[in-house]
């Protein structure tokens, strides 16, 4: 019972982590209608920003998590932001009238130059921080226990803090009714006034943030990453989007708790060696009765 | 004139200027050191690269082979199997190399090591402990590191006869030198009458293994057996401690880098893991003028550095014993010993080792490594 339990607090922080990385692919999708393959690499560079951060914070002096964390947070989240941003200007703005095909292959070049990039300035190394936060609430139940570390609460928190906030951005406010406006009909919304470029540019760095967020927790609780990192948890938050339904925010979410839990309990229960084929086998199954994912809505053709 | 004959003559001389510039490029003993100078791995690739430089410059400084200078040349293959063919292929090709220090990873020397073969060129390698490297009765293939069959029974005597241990995890990374080392480990294991309570494996370049580790504390094991890298031994132990397991973690040669402490968080995490690994290669007295010159130059010579020295060592003393041919060197080391800086080196008739020397080693809360008493 407690080992079923820990599995699934093992399974919903790793879950949630990818639907906030899942959030960047699935807003993306929805808007332009491709697969930024950069995204796992943005978070990877964010990772990277994370380390900085907190290695010039307590160069300052600065010792206490929370300041730690706030601020790699925000310092992370807005340069991140920035990547994001350039991104899209410089590797996905200019084929915005070609077809999905090039913009596809542009992304992956754009995954290439960035792991790249941050190989030859960063150093091809293993690279790790020091942990920040010890200690853990522990649970007895029965004979055995159930322990979280605080590092994985405050995970789960920030992660669904992070996720609250953009679904009350995106339903409740002017830019978020701009956002929906532009994702139903591209033309229709420019063609009311609205800047339909600033909507898509602001939507990458909407899901560079997320990762952003999924880069600081991830970098600050496993403290290990190497510019390689994004690849793996890129194709895993890729696949929670399509679980999900890509283009759909909550399903993005959903797809990624559904993801990390299934995968935890697999791995926990049944066999680790084979819980990707586990998970990407759920993936298969679920399209095959439901097509376009959990919560997604079947494409239209717009005759 | 004929048409033909100016074909042929035009042909000949460029037969002639192709030989001409092979001679030129025979000016310098082209040996290439590969490995995984980039990636997660790139740390153990440093330590080739670090000792082979070294044993190079020496080499060269003390008059070369046979008169001739060593020209060393990197060979990245980011512990891939893929790159490890490629970067093979270029360096028998493209850089005329005679012979290579390398490579890191079993999974990468194995498929590399067919093409030196048929290249003729000499191998050896440093590090890679998979028996598979040399069991498959390839010519030119040797190594100056022991095999993870003996490391594994090591690893299995120790359990047993030194940390009593009934439950036993044994972990691998699903690949060709951790899992060989995880099933050497429990073949030992198993030969004592214990099985293993858990045998499993992880993802390489994972960084949680939470659901792993809650598998672990199910099974209750004492002991904890990785067969692996240090990039994913490090996030194991400390989300084994952070989960509240106490569990002793036992590992091979494949986490012995300096960056064992960064990778696990904290070295406080790594305090008390046992890992075997070959005797103390700083300890030899033939050694002693090479670590020092290291240690004076600010590099530690970790892990597998002296290792790597030894390699070059033994391939040029094999190019130099035999008018720089590889394959008739390959042939005489099978016969001879060499002495390096790691000792006198015999080789049986597979490539091997004649002697080795595992022992059991200890991280401390420093995050470093002392052999155990």
């Amino acid at each position: 019972m407690d080992i079923v339990l820990q599995q699934l607090v093992n399974g919903l922080t790793l879950g949630s982590v990818y639907g906030l990385i899942a959030i960047g692919y699935t807003m993306v999708y929805g808007i332009i209608g491709m697969i930024n393959f950069a995204h796992g690499d943005v978070y990877m560079v964010s990772a990277y920003i994370t380390a900085i951060v907190v290695a010039l914070l307590s160069f300052f002096g600065i010792e206490s998590f929370p300041i730690i964390i706030i601020g790699t947070l925000f310092i992370t989240i807005a340069i991140t932001g920035a990547y994001g941003w350039a991104i899209e200007q410089i590797a996905y703005r200019p084929l915005r009238n070609s077809g999905r095909l090039s913009a596809l292959i542009s992304a992956i070049g754009m995954s290439l130059i960035l792991q790249n990039y941050v190989q030859i300035s960063q150093g091809a190394r293993q690279q790790g921080i020091p942990t920040m936060l010890t200690g853990a609430v522990r649970f007895d139940i029965g004979d055995g226990f159930v322990q979280i570390t605080y590092m994985k609460l405050v995970i789960l928190l920030v992660a669904f803090l992070g996720m609250g906030t953009l679904t009350y951005i995106i339903h409740k406010t002017k830019l978020g009714r701009m956002c929906r406006a532009t994702q139903q009909d591209r033309k229709m919304a420019s063609i009311l006034g609205i800047n339909t470029d600033r909507i898509i540019s602001i939507v990458f760095v909407i899901g560079a943030s997320m990762a952003a967020l999924a880069g600081v927790l991830i970098t600050l609780d496993y403290g290990a990453f190497d510019f390689y990192v994004g690849f793996i948890i890129g194709i895993k938050a890729f696949t929670a989007a399509v679980l999900g339904g890509i283009g759909s925010l909550p399903g993005a979410m959903l797809g990624g708790i559904i993801l990390g839990v299934s995968e935890s309990l697999f791995a926990g229960l049944i066999s680790s060696d084979y819980k990707d084929v586990f998970s990407f086998s759920l993936l298969v199954i679920i399209l095959i009765f439901r097509p376009s994912g959990l919560l997604g809505k079947p494409e239209v053709e717009k005759v | 004139m004929s048409n033909a004959i100016v074909k042929k003559s035009l042909l000949s001389i460029a037969i002639a200027g192709a030989m001409g510039a092979s001679v030129l490029a025979q000016a310098d003993v082209v040996i290439g050191v590969a490995g995984p100078h980039t990636g997660a791995y790139a740390a153990f690739g440093e330590q080739l690269w670090r000792g082979a430089e070294q044993a190079a410059k020496d080499i060269n400084a003390a008059g070369g082979v046979n008169g001739e200078m060593i020209k060393l040349v990197k060979a990245d293959d980011a512990c891939e199997p893929k790159q490890a063919v490629a970067v093979a292929n270029r360096l028998v090709d493209f850089d005329d190399a005679v012979g290579v220090v390398g490579h890191f990873c079993s999974s990468s020397t194995i498929p590399a090591s067919a093409i030196y073969e048929e290249a003729g060129v000499l191998m050896v390698t440093p590090a890679s402990t998979n028996p598979r490297v040399t069991d498959r009765g390839l010519s030119n293939v040797f190594r100056v590191c022991g095999r993870d069959d003996q490391q594994g029974d090591v690893a299995g005597a120790y359990i047993i006869s030194e940390l009593n241990a009934k439950r036993v995890a044994i972990i691998h990374d699903k690949d060709t030198y951790g899992k060989g080392l995880a099933d050497a480990t429990k073949a030992a294991l198993n030969n004592y009458g214990l099985t293993e309570v858990l045998y499993e494996g992880l993802t390489r370049g994972e960084k949680d293994f939470n659901a792993l580790v809650t598998k672990i504390r199910s099974v209750d094991a004492e002991v904890v057996y990785f067969g692996g890298l240090h990039s994913e031994a490090g996030p194991l132990v400390r989300q084994l401690r952070e989960q509240g397991s106490k569990a002793i973690f036992v590992s091979g040669d494949g986490i012995v880098s300096n960056e064992f402490a960064a990778v696990a968080g904290s070295p406080e995490y790594i305090n008390g893991v046992l890992m075997t690994f070959g005797a103390d290669p700083q300890s030899y007295p033939a050694g002693k003028k090479v670590v020092k010159v290291f240690k004076d130059s600010g590099y530690e010579p970790e892990g597998y550095t002296l290792y790597s020295y030894a390699a070059m060592q033994v391939v040029v003393e094999a190019l130099k014993q035999n008018n720089l041919d590889p394959i008739k060197g390959a042939t005489w080391l099978k016969s001879n010993s060499v002495s390096t800086v790691m000792g006198v080196k015999d080789f049986d008739s597979k490539g091997d080792l004649k002697v080795s020397d595992y022992v059991m080693y200890e991280w401390d809360n420093m995050g470093n490594y002392a052999q155990v008493n």
